[in-house]
């Protein structure tokens, strides 16, 4: 191919712009690299037989794996947003709250600060309004 | 020669797969739902709609890729997939039956065309591929056609741009036409609407951005593609970007497209969801009755 773009993206803006959503972490590559161990190990629990030795002696499997402190204390306590700025992705987490037989739902009402009846009234209603909540330095 | 005669866009949700396992399709919660489906699976039912394959437009949401290996794009070349492991055992659904041949004539037709795609022999398909199959064809013994998984990353950031994937499925579009046996494909986009999954702000639905996106997606496709990521994340959440997927299968059913069927609801879960059945003009059969169906919250008057 001869024809040279003539348009490119600037990365540092395209990934600045993220920082600017609130109460929301981009699965960038930073946080992909941060947490390598924590999504492998999440990825782990695709296995029945981890599933039970996790489920048997949770802080036993986490030591298996190359986690921080306050990664493994993230998953011992299902903190998911603890998790989540331990570099954890939500797809790859939900190995963790399936094998809790818990879903996306639970999951996601756990990190808003509202009970889960709470958030289900909020989704029954209409879910969340992007109202205020599209840019930090916009206010909008 | 093959051709494309339809676009489909489905939500592919687990809690969808989880409602049809415990039989609650039916209550007060999923009714609404399935009850929005059901023109879909009746059209899809007929000889004339029903297609040979499927090429079917989904994310892998971390089950056949981890952390090791991230394809942007990806083709499922193999003769059978089977139903991942997600964390609750596999979903009970047939094993996906690919179309090799054909597979593997679109992996060399869209390399030539510049898409540098991953060819995938061994997969397993998640959530993404097999909830809309379910939510389409109900619960047969085995699935009624073909089906070509095509898994797009949206998960580790960036995902491909809007225009690079309706210029994607523009390219689908010539490599099915160029496939010497007679057979009718259809392409699904699968995912969205608006939705987030972390954080503060989970729970996030656009209802006027799912909306306006439906009706550009029909009519003026090109420039919709050219919307910026962080338009997506803003407006329809973090996981909404989901969305880039459907401008695959529109780019590939070409310029003029009717629409014969939009179904939207809030909520399914954290999600909004949007159902529809697109033809290429030349081609269209007569739209449904009723054309439109919207449910679900802030519905409920109109
Ligand atoms: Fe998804």
């Amino acid at each position: 191919m001869t024809d040279k773009k003539k348009e490119r993206i600037n990365i540092h803006e395209y990934l600045a712009e993220f920082e600017d959503i609130p109460g929301t972490r981009v699965f960038t590559a930073q946080r992909a690299r941060k947490g390598y161990w924590l999504n492998q190990f999440a990825m782990s629990l695709m296995k029945e037989e981890n599933r039970q030795r996790f489920l048997a002696d949770e802080r036993a499997y986490l030591d298996e794996w190359d986690l921080s402190e306050e990664a493994k204390q993230a998953v011992l306590d299902r903190d998911y947003n603890r998790m989540i700025d331990c570099g954890g992705n939500i797809y790859f987490l939900s190995k963790l709250f399936s094998t809790d037989k818990k879903s996306f739902q639970f999951a996601a009402g756990s990190m808003t600060g509202m009970t889960q009846e709470e958030y289900a009234e909020m989704m029954l209603k209409g879910g969340r309004s992007p109202e205020g909540v599209r840019s930090i330095k916009e206010g909008r | 020669m093959a051709r494309i005669t339809a676009g489909i866009t489905s939500s592919h949700i687990p809690a969808l797969g989880a409602a049809i396992q415990t039989g609650k399709t039916g209550d007060d919660y999923w009714g609404p739902v399935f009850r929005g489906y059901e023109p879909i699976k009746q059209w899809i039912a007929r000889p004339e709609n029903m297609p040979d394959v499927v090429i079917l437009v989904y994310n892998d949401h971390a089950s056949a890729f981890d952390m090791n290996i991230i394809p942007t794009f990806a083709i499922g070349c193999a003769e059978r997939f089977k139903p991942a492991d997600e964390g609750w055992g596999p979903r009970p659904v047939p094993d996906v039956i690919g179309h090799p041949d054909l597979a593997w004539h679109i992996a060399q037709s869209l390399i030539l065309d510049d898409f540098d795609m991953t060819i995938m022999n061994a997969m397993d398909v998640d959530h993404g591929c097999t909830v809309p199959l379910s939510m389409i064809f109900g619960e047969p013994s085995e699935w009624p056609c073909k089906v070509i998984p095509m898994p797009v990353n949206v998960v580790t950031y960036p995902p491909p741009s809007g225009r690079r994937c309706f210029a994607l499925g523009d390219s689908i579009k010539a490599a099915v036409e160029s496939f010497p046996e007679d057979l009718k494909v259809h392409v699904w986009g699968t995912g969205g609407m608006s939705h987030q999954l972390q954080g503060p702000r989970a729970g996030l639905i656009n209802k006027e951005f799912d909306l306006n996106f439906i009706d550009r997606l029909i009519n003026d496709p090109e420039e919709l593609s050219k919307m910026p990521h962080i338009e997506y994340l803003r407006e329809s959440g973090s996981e909404g970007i989901e969305l880039v997927m459907w401008l695959i299968m529109r780019g590939a059913l070409g310029d003029k497209v009717r629409d014969l069927y939009t179904f939207y609801h809030i909520p399914a879960s954290n999600t909004a969801l949007g159902a529809l059945i697109l033809q290429p003009e030349e081609i269209a059969g007569p739209p449904l009755e009723p054309r439109k169906v919207l449910s679900g919250a802030s519905f409920a008057e109109a």
